[in-house]
Parts: structure tokens; sequence; C-alpha cells
């Protein structure tokens, strides 16, 4: 009896998977014993971290994206179509479009983050962000034309993608804006919901230095209330207000609501074993990237590494051995300091990060990865 | 034992710092002013990020009890 894999999402955590099943379970596949099925609700592949370089005019929206057709394995049966229902104890999943049901033997979700502006009032009107695709470009064409005034970079809640990208768009606008000579005419602000300008203490500790010398101002404990695009205010649960004459932020972040509905966890986050990425609430379900509620940040790489230990553990299983892969925490991070110097970090569940020293041999490293990134996502690198 | 009667619980066990502290603002951010919402949270981390965020967003901690392995903070909304 054939065994059915469904992975749900097409962004790096379930595209990396699929083609490593490919890889890992060819004979199987071969043979007809296993099908595994990749479903996305576009019909391209999207390397979100393109869009950081796109308000900066370095990089398109067009330069990270891929079909999946191109991207994944043809022994992978690709499905275009977005999951309405999940219904764990039939092994089932239903369609919005015109797919007829699927049932599965395993299912991994991997549906990654969403934006919801609308929680504050007046972000969707006011803020900026470089989150989105659109978002990209429009702030792409506020950047280009602002030469002086107020620049608030304002982080609203966590968990949200990328933990490092705030800092790096502060730190990349300061460094562009000196080199454009507009620096002195522009004060650069960021604000953090917590007491420190990051969530991980160590990277607090590294980044709030240096934003003192670049003359970056900080609030901390700002969680953004409300904003008024008349008056270009911000104001904080705290009571904090701030004026802007070009707001960027990261806007709120949720899962899909298809996991909550499933019973799988709250805010669209699959509460899982984080060592095993099993789902708690269901049998034969696990979840990796942003989907997995593990603590670790929301990153590619972390997508990345839970996507080899749930291969091993879907093959092990399939074959009928006991599944010992496990996922460490393990997280690398690429963290842009300007427009040519980059730091590094890697750590994971035990050992905490240490960011390495700015230069411009990361930075190109980590050009390096994004040019080299659909070996990745081919599950070649 | 404190008698408060939370208006809400969030249950944060198990998430490491700083998602305790974000949890709890996310469930103030929705709630009424005056309601009272309990977070469990077993990081010590929670002992002064809870309090020092309280004080700076003018909400009320009226009691942190100690349970077990966790503890529970009821924070009433300004």
């Amino acid at each position: 009896m054939t065994e059915h894999v469904v992975i749900v999402g097409g962004g790096t955590g379930g595209t990396v998977l699929a083609n490593d099943l490919a890889d890992r379970l060819e004979p199987e596949l071969d043979a007809g014993d296993v099908r595994v099925t990749l479903v996305n609700d576009d019909p391209d592949h999207v390397y979100k971290p393109v869009w950081l370089y796109v308000p900066f005019g370095q990089r398109e929206p067009d330069d990270g994206r891929r079909a999946l057709d191109d991207l994944v394995d043809d022994a992978i049966d690709l499905r275009i179509d977005r999951v309405s229902d999940i219904d764990t104890e039939a092994r089932r999943l239903r369609f919005r479009g015109n797919s007829p049901p699927v049932s599965y033997d395993h299912l991994v979700l991997a549906t990654g983050s969403t934006l919801e502006p609308d929680r504050i009032p007046g972000l969707a009107e006011a803020g900026h962000d470089y989150y989105s695709e659109s978002g990209a470009t429009d702030l792409r064409d506020e950047l280009l034309a602002f030469t002086d005034g107020d620049l608030v970079l304002s982080v609203i809640g966590t968990p949200h993608m990328c933990p490092a990208a705030p800092l790096e768009f502060v730190f990349m606008a300061d460094d562009w804006l000196r080199e454009r000579g507009l620096r002195e005419d522009v004060d650069i602000t960021y604000t953090y919901p917590i007491q420190r300008v990051h969530g991980n203490p160590h990277i607090a500790e590294w980044a709030r230095p240096l934003m003192e010398e670049r003359d970056i101002r900080t609030e901390t404990f700002f969680n953004a209330e409300a904003i008024d695009p008349e008056t270009e205010t911000i104001t904080s649960m705290e009571g904090t207000e701030l004026e802007y004459d070009l707001l960027v932020t990261i806007p709120p972040h949720a899962g899909v609501d298809l996991i909550e509905e499933a019973g799988l966890g709250d805010d669209g986050w699959v509460d899982v074993d984080r060592h095993t990425l099993e789902a708690e609430a269901a049998e034969n379900v696990y979840a990796l990237g942003d989907t997995a509620d593990t603590g670790v940040p929301n990153a590619g790489s972390v997508a990345h590494y839970q996507a080899g230990v749930v291969g091993q553990r879907l093959a092990s299983k399939i074959r009928g051995r006991p599944a010992t892969a496990t996922y460490d925490g393990k997280t690398l991070c690429f963290i842009e300091t300007g427009m040519d110097a980059a730091s590094f970090v890697e750590f994971d569940y035990e050992k905490p990060p240490s960011p390495a020293p700015p230069s411009e041999k990361l930075h190109w490293s980590k050009l390096a990865y994004n040019e080299s990134y659909w070996l990745t996502a081919r599950g070649l690198l | 034992m404190t008698d408060i009667e939370p208006d809400d619980t969030v249950d944060a066990r198990g998430a490491a710092c700083p998602g305790p502290l974000m949890d709890l603002i996310g469930r103030i951010r929705s709630a009424e002013s005056g309601d009272v919402i309990r977070l469990l949270s077993d990081t010590d981390q929670s002992l002064t990020d809870v309090p020092e965020w309280a004080e700076e967003a003018g909400n009320e901690l009226l009691a942190v009890e100690e349970i077990d392995d966790h503890n529970a903070f009821y924070v009433e909304k300004a």
C-alpha cells in the first residue's frame, strides 16, 4: 500500500523537505510505495530575504521568485491550491479551489507567517514595510524621495520573520543616507516592544553600542497602539508618542487560521515537541519553520535544518525503523551592519549567539549565500 | 494562594524569553480596562520583565504567585 506524505507550504521549509524526501526516498518513490505531495497556494517560491535590499534599490522582487515547478524534483506531486480544512482524525485535507480532498498518512505543515497590519489602527494606511513584496517596492519609492526628517522603524510585536532584519534595516539606512550626504538631515529612531533592542539578550548587548555609535535613537518598551496618519504620530501602549515623516514597521505576524481551527495551536503556530517537531495535539503531523512553535527565530536557516530532521524522521518511520533524528535549535544568521559590512551568528537551544565583528567579508558572504540560496531550495546545499 | 479571579489566562509555560512577556502584552492589548490577566511563566526572567513592563505601561501587577515550577502573574489593565 502506498504511503502518502503531504507537505503544506512551498516556502523554504516545505520546498527543502520535498526535495530532501525525493532524494532520501528515491527507491520507495520509484517503486510506488511512497507518494509525496507538496501543496502551495502560489505557483512561485518566494525567497523573502531579497526584500530587505529592495528599498535601497539593490535588488528587485523578481530576484527572489522562482517557479516551484522548476525548483521541486519531478518525483514530487505539486498541487497549486489553498488548504481550507485539516481533519487530523480522518487524516484528510480539503481545498478552497477545485482540488478534490486528499488523504494523508503523514502531514507536514510549513505554512509560514502572514502579516496582520489591521491589528493596529492606522498601520495599513501609514506604515511601510519590507516584509511583503508590495511593501518593499512602496518603501523603495518613499525612501528614494526622502531627504530629511524623522525616520522611525517600529517593531510591532514578536515573533516576526527574521528577527535580525529590523536591526539590519536601520544599520543599512544609516549607512545609505551617509553615503548620499543626507544623514545629518535625517533622525533615525528604532523602537522595540521589550526593555532591550532585540529579543535575544546577547544580540541586544551587541547591537546597542553600535546603534549609539551610529546615532540611531532607541525607544524600548514601545508597543505601538495606534498610528495617526493625519498628524504623523505613532503612540505606544506605554504612553510614548513619536512623530515621523517616514514610518517603517514590522507588522504584527500570525500563522494561518486553519491551524487553530484544526486544534493544533494558537495564532496559527503549531504546538510541537521542539526536538522531534511532532505536533502535540495530533498523530503523524509535523510542523517546521515559522509554523512550529519552538521559540527559535523565524528564519530560513531554521526551516532548512528542521526540514532535514523531519525528512530523516519520516524516512525512518516509512521504513519501519525508530526515528532518531532531532532538532537542536540550530540557527545561522548573517546580520548586515551597513551597505558593505555584516556580522554573523550561530546558536542553538543550549549555546547562545556571539555576534562576529562586522566585516566586508561577512557582507559578501551574505550576498553570496543569497545567490546560492536556490541550491538550498533544491536540497543541494 | 491569591483569591484574585482573572478575566483571562495566558499560559506561556515552556516559552523562552521574551515570549511570556510578549504573550502578556498581546493579551493586554485586546483586554478591556480593568480586566485582570493571569500570566503563567516558568522562566525566571519574567520575574523582572513583567514588573518592569507593568510599571512602564501603567498597568498594575496585583500579585505574583509561586506554584511548583512556575509563577502566576496577575496584571490589571489600566
